[in-house]
């Protein structure tokens, strides 16, 4: 029973007491780069849920074997080994979401949710914690990544899913998008709002 | 067995390097004729979507060999090439010297008789290559349809260039002007290019991109210039 707990806390963690992104702060940049529109921000999520669930259950297989000082060089070869079977995946079964995404895919390895979950999670844990700790985090990411791009789209673009949703009847009235909601510089504002709103919450995270 | 030991270290990256060498070559190998598949499917609904015809998914194949009659290459002096258009490399062709450069055109029959000419375009953008297919009417100055597409530009940004909003501007636009090649040119809003050729709105805010599509017009299109004229001669004739 004690352990079930320890692993639901695993998995829910992230999601909001302890998300990698605004709590911990990782993982920013790609926060900002793929966040303009609803539909890349989610795909890249789930690219990331995958590649940090599975890399984090391959490292855990082989924490014990590994030499401490290329640690980190083993931690990196996996993943990047992993982020490309899954663009090479994308590009063989779903060759449009995978143009669409472009160079991000790739730059999952570059994210530093990855190499902190792996460093400080799996190098410790059992392989069914450390699958949880990947989804949690993953997830953790994705909603932050949900969050922003569903603000940035809507007032950046008036639409959600490329789907108008602003009527035309407020652009007749003067409403116009906000051009620099697609601008980089937003998403971090964005970013800056949902850790103030969630901070005013969570009390105990202030510092 | 001492796990801290220089030899055991070294055993390990080599077993490892091997085994995730051996994974990613077995799925590059396995997928690869499906990626290939998809990459050349692809190619041919970007052709076809200059001319304004969407594919249905499975019929990508049947409908390019259906409008696409003849695919032939020219080098820059008009002059017909032995080869297959399809499988030229036209992002290298680019950078090379216009009178090296193998040139592919797509004849593409909508109706009998009505022959648009399918050239490829290709250039960088702000953060990569972009790209694009402009079809051209059998007078050889109008533009009758574009496409453009981009690797990697800003969402939002430069990687409007792919939207229709941008690419059917170009629609009716002349890349002859007075007998004088005069390719089409991209400006910022409200600017008028000085040469008095026709040109198009830019994307604000994707500035450099815009630029990388009138300068990949200038240099792709302008490589076509003497089988364009040609055609003006023929047409006219």
């Amino acid at each position: 029973m004690a352990t079930e707990n320890k692993n639901l806390s695993t998995l829910l963690n992230p999601l909001s007491k302890d998300n990698p992104v605004i709590v911990q702060i990782l993982g920013i940049c790609s926060c900002l780069a793929v966040t303009a529109k609803l539909e890349p921000a989610c795909v890249m999520g789930i690219s990331v849920i995958a590649v940090l669930a599975f890399s984090n259950v391959i490292i855990s297989l082989i924490r014990n074997t590994i030499p401490t000082n290329i640690r980190i060089i083993v931690q990196l070869v996996v993943v990047a080994g992993l982020v490309v079977i899954v663009n090479q995946l994308l590009i063989a079964y779903q060759y449009d979401v995978s143009k669409q995404l472009s160079v991000f895919v790739s730059l999952i390895v570059t994210n530093c949710i990855l190499m902190g979950r792996l460093e400080a999670f799996a190098m410790g844990n059992k392989p069914w914690p450390s699958f949880l700790d990947g989804v949690g985090n993953g997830a953790g990411y994705a909603i932050i990544l949900i969050i922003v791009a569903f603000f940035r789209e809507l007032l950046g673009s008036g639409t959600l899913w490329g789907v108008q949703v602003i009527p035309q009847i407020c652009y007749d009235h003067g409403y116009a998008n906000n051009g620099l909601m697609i601008l980089p510089p937003m998403a971090l504002i964005v970013t800056g709002c949902i850790i103030w709103v969630h901070r005013s919450v969570n009390k105990d995270l202030q510092e | 067995m001492n796990k801290q030991s220089n030899v055991y270290t070294i055993i390990y990256i080599i077993v490892m390097v091997v085994v995730v060498g051996a994974a990613l070559a077995f799925t590059a190998l396995g997928l690869k004729s499906r990626q290939q598949e998809n990459i050349n499917a692809d190619k041919m609904k970007q052709i076809l979507a200059s001319v304004h015809i969407t594919p249905a998914k499975d019929s990508v194949t049947v409908d390019f060999d259906r409008y696409i009659t003849r695919s032939l290459i020219v080098n820059s002096l008009g002059e017909e090439l032995p080869g297959n258009a399809f499988d030229i490399n036209t992002a290298e062709e680019a950078k090379k010297p216009v009178d090296q450069r193998a040139l592919p055109v797509y004849e593409c029959t909508l109706a009998p008789g009505d022959v648009k000419y399918i050239v490829p375009v290709n250039g960088a953008g702000l953060w990569g290559p972009i790209w694009g297919y402009v079809a051209i009417d059998s007078d050889g100055s109008t533009v009758y349809g574009a496409y453009f597409a981009h690797q990697g530009e800003t969402p939002g940004l430069g990687a409007e260039i792919e939207k229709p909003a941008f690419s059917d501007q170009f629609e009716g636009k002349h890349m002859f002007k007075d007998d004088k090649f005069l390719p089409v040119a991209v400006m910022k809003a409200g600017q008028v290019p000085t040469n008095g050729e026709d040109y198009v709105d830019g994307i604000s805010g994707g500035t450099i991109t815009s630029k990388g599509v009138g300068s990949m017009i200038d240099n792709c299109i302008g490589a076509y210039s003497m089988f364009l004229k040609t055609l003006s001669e023929n047409q006219t004739r």
